[in-house]
């Protein structure tokens, strides 16, 4: 189970309204390579590991996703939070100010709500760890893109550095739990016959 | 003013603490709460007893913070989440030691998260 730790993973403190960047930042809140996918996606793949060590990693890194939704979460808020109207509609955040105001909604930079479809569970550990792999890599790729769009911004910029080093170390971790699973998956078995067993 | 009094550690917790002191040393086996120590002995106790009372603990935890979320001034409410969180710290602490870690914030000598099933698996039950 869960418990709540009334502190950030890392601190997010955003001086200066902008809600142009809470439009696009928001894609990794409920977006396809979002932070609200990669929880739920390793938290759901977790139950069908082969071993200890990739059910841990998946565990823990699902348990970190959630703490770096609450990160996203953060600084689309404080982006929004004290925003003028004309900001808002400047920032072409009309449509979304008439459906949801300020709150944080989880849906992809483009508006597309959060759908299920973002993530996969196989029923296979070589192929759930591999779609793993990729979606750090993709989460790093959209990290990336969004320092671009907030290179004016060192506030926002600051935690969407942190953010993007994780998913770097996501991906080694996950390469190592690979690993492992291919090796076990790889170990010859050996059988014993039930008849020899009592002489 | 009064108000923040309760809702702070002041000197109104205090007297709290005192109480909740007493009512511990004159009270080992059950009386109307149910959530009393147990009638085993603190030190037989075996892993599972350890775990139902754990289990116990955290639940009461919750539903007392809910609970206080929407009455931050009641006292009975606060008096008893102090005691149980006392609880649930210490009983934990004697768990880990013995059984393994529940939480990635417990230290190890040698790294014992991964050896134990995990609750999906009926680990800790």
């Amino acid at each position: 189970m869960w418990t709540y730790n009334k502190i950030l993973e890392y601190p997010v403190n955003i001086k200066c309204t902008d809600p142009r960047l809470a439009k696009v930042i928001i894609s990794q809140y409920g977006g396809p390579d979002g932070e609200l996918a990669a929880s739920l996606r390793y938290l759901s793949q977790k139950f069908g590991m082969p071993d200890q060590n990739a059910k841990a990693i998946l565990n823990d890194i699902g348990t970190e996703e959630l703490a770096h939704l609450e990160m996203v979460g953060a600084i689309v808020h404080q982006l929004t939070k004290n925003a003028s109207i004309e900001e808002i509609e400047a920032a072409g955040l009309g449509p979304y100010y008439t459906d949801h105001g300020v709150d944080v909604y989880p849906q992809s930079a483009a508006g597309v709500p959060f759908t299920a479809a973002y993530i996969a569970c196989k029923g296979d550990a070589i192929a759930n760890l591999q779609e793993d792999l990729a979606a750090e890599q993709k989460a790093r790729a959209t990290y990336e893109k969004l320092i671009d769009l907030c290179r004016d911004n060192p506030d926002v910029l600051d935690p969407l550095k942190f953010l993007r080093e994780r998913e770097i170390v996501h991906f080694q971790r996950f390469g190592e739990a690979l690993r492992g699973v291919q090796d076990k998956l790889a170990e010859k078995k050996f059988y014993m016959n039930c008849d020899n067993m009592n002489k | 003013m009064l108000e923040d009094d309760n809702r702070n550690c002041g000197c109104m917790m205090n007297n709290f603490n005192m109480n909740y002191n007493m009512m511990n040393t004159n009270m080992t086996s059950s009386s109307d709460n149910n959530m009393s120590s147990c009638e085993c002995d603190e030190f037989n106790q075996t892993r599972e007893q350890m775990m139902e009372r754990i289990k116990c603990l955290n639940f009461a935890i919750i539903e007392l913070g809910l609970y206080l979320d929407t009455h931050v001034d009641d006292e009975k409410a606060i008096c008893l989440h102090r005691k149980y969180c006392k609880e649930y710290r210490e009983l934990t602490d004697k768990y880990q030691k013995v059984y393994g870690p529940l939480t990635i914030q417990f230290p190890c000598n040698k790294w014992r998260w991964i050896e134990e099933p995990w609750p999906w698996e009926r680990g800790n039950f």
